[in-house]
């Protein structure tokens, strides 16, 4: 399918659309493919229709040190490979800043340098509970520089899981609570867990937005997240699957999401939330 | 949509662990509609969870019956249960093309001999065995939910018992793909076919990979309904490079019974 000039329409429709949780890889990845990847991630978010990827690295996705335990060089490593990208692709990427809190002046210390950079966000994984005092003063400095947080979460974690310390909703809320004037982004409803307690538990919790991205695809997802807390908390990602962030936007489509609401969830509900200016063009 | 002809991996009815939103015949005559699909082979949900399928299945040839010019029932035959031979003959007599079976659910393991019974006994009727991999992601099961994945080798005991019989693979991702085919000889693969309703696209790009390594001729379509949006195989499809743009998928109507 062509638009009027003959281009190839994007697959999710015209207008803009932010993918609030995007990876790309480095060269210190461990993966001799990571030039392909970031490539495949850019062109196939061209034909759906992403109008800006905001991505993060996290330090050599375990090569040289565990992905969610990142060791001070790696995440230096990983967020200065990031803020290259965004710096070569600068009309479509921008860059979260991810950081490890167990190095706290570390941690605090790279804010800072990759803000300045042009970082538009906080990404924390999973090396220390969303509960811990540890990430107080990293949630103090996001509050300082209006910096979303984009926090990586398992939908109703176990009591352990191998190579992480991941926090569900019910962590998350508890930061959230902290910390009311700082906009968390759950990561990933559709990455893994039980999505249904995530929706249970954030309800009321209102600087709690849901990240759409992740590889499920359940049907009844979409529709309860809307339900539980609204079209305005909502806001599209794709993560590590690019096809089923497509099959999302056009399920949202059928299942009589308003024009407003949708356009809430593409887009305008990210530009409100990162640092004004972060989007050029783009005015929530 | 190309040369979509028939969705493999429909269901109808209740899933025990989650509530879905009206997973009816009728909606998913809608769905199909709306993916321009002409036609699904149909499951019913709750029958993977019963001991004996018999019940479910006739609740599943009731509920399409006025559905029957789109919807080819796909019921349970459970080779291990007294009876099994003349629920299959039921199958026939229903014009249903393929039979579902849970060996996981039913404690059938690695290369239980009532599998490859199932499996000559379906290729003497010219049906298909569709095995089903997962219905919901590992990381989100409810604790009584405990039968595990499907595993690869029990695939591959089926397909390299020379019965005859089709199999098709129902939500699948790459790593056991690869792992069934690439372990079976040429002949043996000839016989396996895998649904779309599981792969990844890009930026990883499993779908195009083993398309260029297998052939798209081993696939057929699924969208794996109710249980997962429908949208995702159309997705995947979509955001294949130019050169794959119209693959051409198997298309399971060519195997009518003769």
């Amino acid at each position: 399918m062509t638009d009027a000039r003959g281009a190839a329409a994007p697959l999710a429709g015209p207008g803009p659309l932010i993918d609030v949780h995007a990876h790309f890889y480095q060269q210190g990845s461990g993966r001799a493919s990571w030039q392909e990847l970031n490539a495949s991630r850019l062109e196939a978010g061209d034909r759906i229709g992403v109008t800006w990827h905001v991505g993060s690295i996290l330090g050599t996705w375990g090569a040289r040190s565990p992905t969610y335990f990142q060791s001070p060089d790696d995440t230096a490593a990983g967020n200065d490979a990031m803020l290259g990208i965004q710096e070569t692709e600068a009309g479509r990427v921008r860059s979260w800043v991810a950081v490890n809190p167990n190095d706290s002046d570390f941690a605090l210390a790279e804010l800072e340098r990759c803000r300045r950079r042009g970082a538009v966000g906080i990404k924390l994984a999973a090396a220390r509970r969303a509960t811990d005092p540890l990430l107080d003063p990293l949630m103090h400095y996001a509050k300082a520089n209006h910096l979303p947080v984009l926090h990586h979460a398992w939908q109703r974690r176990p009591v352990s899981v191998a190579g992480q310390d991941p926090s569900d909703a019910i962590d998350l809320c508890h930061l959230a609570c902290r910390h009311p004037d700082v906009a968390i982004f759950l990561a990933h409803i559709g990455g893994g867990g039980d999505w249904s307690h995530t929706l249970a538990a954030v309800r009321d919790v209102p600087n709690v937005y849901l990240d759409l991205s992740g590889s499920g695809v359940d049907r009844g997802m979409l529709d309860q997240a809307l339900e539980a807390v609204g079209a305005g908390r909502l806001v599209w990602g794709a993560d590590l699957t690019l096809d089923t962030g497509l099959a999302k936007l056009w399920a949202l489509d059928v299942i009589g999401v308003t024009p407003a609401d949708r356009d809430a969830i593409r887009w305008k509900n990210a530009a409100r939330l990162f640092p004004p200016g972060a989007f050029p063009g783009l005015a929530a | 949509m190309s040369n979509t002809t028939v969705d493999v991996a429909a269901m109808i009815g209740t899933y025990p662990y989650r509530e879905l939103p009206h997973p009816d015949a009728g909606t998913l005559v809608g769905v199909l509609d709306r993916e321009e699909i002409p036609r699904a082979w149909v499951g019913h949900l709750p029958t993977a969870f019963h001991r004996d399928p018999r019940k479910g299945n006739e609740a599943l040839y009731r509920e399409l019956v006025p559905y029957r010019k789109r919807l080819d029932p796909s019921p349970a035959v459970r080779p291990d249960w007294p009876g099994w031979e003349k629920e299959l003959e039921r199958a026939v007599d229903e014009g249903a093309l393929a039979v579902r079976a849970y060996p996981v659910h039913w404690g059938l393991g690695v290369e239980h001999p009532a599998m490859i019974d199932l499996g000559r006994a379906c290729a003497d009727r010219q049906l298909a065995v569709l095995l089903t991999v997962r219905f919901e992601d590992a990381r989100q099961r409810h604790v009584i939910d405990v039968a595990g994945d499907l595993p690869a080798a029990t695939i591959r005991a089926i397909a390299r018992a020379g019965t005859g019989a089709r199999i098709v693979v129902v939500a699948a991702g790459r790593t056991l793909i690869e792992e069934v085919h690439w372990g079976l000889t040429p002949a043996e693969r000839e016989l396996v076919w895998y649904d779309t309703s599981w792969i990844w696209g890009p930026p990883e790009r499993d779908f195009e990979h083993i398309l260029r390594t297998i052939g798209a001729t081993r696939f057929v379509y699924g969208t794996g309904w109710p249980l997962r949006l429908a949208q995702v195989t159309r997705a995947n499809l979509a955001l294949l490079p130019p050169d794959l743009v119209g693959a051409r998928l198997t298309d399971p109507t060519t195997w009518q019974v003769t």
